[in-house]
């Protein structure tokens, strides 16, 4: 059972560092874009990724499960029931969050600050890596933001994972499972493990976004 | 002599709303040029326009003889510098906000390190070359601001009424300072303010605009003794009797 126990808590945590990972990669500049970018539909975009800040993980599972279904437009992939699925659904709810939140860091910021970088000679790329830099410690809570949506989400890993042992089970999903067995003392064991994981992941993140705190 | 800069038949708006309109005005290499007029005058949409952050409808810049369109926006601007009326320095330290400009433009380490502390002391500021930017009063972060501009050599230097916001003490031993440093280092400048005494100490020529047109450029005497027209000349007054 120990390791078992330690082969979901690695699967838990490498499923979620990797969607947390994706989000940022996708969700970063294009939360850029949104703040930053002069474009019709720019708002309604933003609005579509504030809404998508709140999808419930169950309707994201739905929704990636009918596409990854055996008859679903990206069944030939058969990635349904894989520890990649549920990677993409956490991505789904993850990359809302991330690029909502630094749409809004960004937006934030003064807005002559990007007048001063360009007048000062900055590129472009400099100009958006200076903001980024000013706007480290929202960021860094994005990122917390969205790491916290998916380790804690149990729907869509449940629905597009399947809970299938030593595959695709990760803590949330064991938790539910030993709960409807009864099991309380596996479940509670189970959820002070994905607290405690929660708790350190969030811990060494505050701790790099306090070190550039403003004193 | 070709002027360093000149700017014929420009209109610049914003929005719907003319900002500037300015048939033409030329800034001689190593001058001071002071830019007065009433708030919303269209002073501060000149300096955006000259560092290419604003696009005028019409007309052409000139910068030493050649069209300025016809580098990029980055390889213009890493010629000039522009200082704001808020310092609006970097969340860093002192030392590396001044180090930016010439990290911007790849400048090597060794370089940035000889150059920086020299710079900070030429504005006064080198004690607090460790200092959070923060952590600076109004004059010690407006010093900064300007060593971080200074520093980059630049052949034009903007300066958007960088004294509005300091206390009289402050402005005026900032500004004996600037005048020095700008006279030493021969910097074309132009100077936004609305201080008329501001902009005779330090500039050899004023340009007035009012309502979105320059009305006049001339010697600080001229603009107080001869006003172009009424408008000047009300301006002129008003701002002598406050």
């Amino acid at each position: 059972m120990n390791l078992e126990i330690f082969q979901i808590t690695l699967l838990s945590l490498q499923i979620s560092a990797i969607a947390t990972g994706l989000s940022l990669i996708i969700g970063l500049p294009f939360g850029t874009l949104l703040a930053l970018g002069k474009f019709p539909g720019r708002s309604f975009l933003l609005s579509i990724v504030n809404t998508g800040m709140g999808l419930p993980p169950v309707v994201v599972g739905l929704f990636v499960a009918m596409m990854l279904w055996r008859s679903g437009p990206l069944g030939d992939l058969r990635l349904i029931y894989t520890p990649t699925a549920i990677i993409i659904a956490q991505v789904v709810i993850s990359f809302p969050v991330v690029t909502g939140l630094t749409a809004a860091a960004l937006q934030a910021l003064d807005p002559r600050l990007i007048l001063q970088l360009y007048g000062l000679g900055a590129s472009r790329t400099q100009m958006i890596w200076m903001l980024w830099r000013e706007a480290r410690l929202p960021l860094l809570a994005a990122l917390m933001a969205g790491f916290g949506s998916v380790i804690s989400e149990v729907g869509a890993s449940m629905m597009v994972g399947g809970n299938i042992r030593y595959q695709t089970r990760v803590l949330t999903t064991a938790i539910v499972l030993e709960t409807s067995k009864g099991q309380f003392d596996s479940a509670i064991g189970l959820a002070i493990l994905l607290l405690a994981i929660t708790f350190l992941v969030n811990w060494a993140l505050t701790w790099i976004q306090q070190r550039g705190v403003r004193k | 002599m070709t002027p360093l800069v000149e700017v014929r038949n420009l209109l610049v708006k914003r929005g719907s709303h003319t900002a500037l309109q300015l048939e033409h005005l030329a800034i001689q290499n190593a001058e001071v040029l002071a830019v007065v007029g009433p708030n919303g005058a269209g002073k501060s949409t000149l300096l955006l326009t000259l560092s290419r952050l604003l696009k005028p409808e019409r007309g052409e810049i000139q910068f030493n003889g050649t069209q300025a369109s016809a580098e990029s926006d980055t390889d213009y601007r890493r010629r000039i510098a522009l200082v704001m009326q808020d310092p609006l320095l970097f969340d860093t330290s002192v030392f590396d906000n001044v180090a930016s400009g010439l990290k911007f433009r790849g400048v090597h380490k060794d370089e940035i390190q000889r150059k920086v502390p020299l710079w900070l002391e030429r504005l006064g500021v080198g004690h607090l070359a460790k200092r959070r930017a923060n952590q600076l009063s109004g004059g010690e972060a407006q010093r900064v601001s300007l060593a971080r501009a200074l520093i980059l050599k630049p052949q034009l230097l903007l300066l958007d009424e960088p004294f509005s916001a300091l206390d009289p003490p402050t402005r005026s031993r900032l500004l004996d300072d600037l005048g020095t440093l700008l006279k030493e280092t021969a910097t074309t400048t132009v100077f936004v303010t609305h201080d008329l005494p501001e902009a005779a100490q330090l500039a050899a020529r004023i340009a007035v605009i009012i309502g979105n047109r320059l009305h006049q450029v001339s010697s600080p005497d001229d603009v107080f003794n001869s006003p172009a027209d009424e408008d000047v000349s009300r301006f002129v007054n008003h701002r002598q009797v406050k």
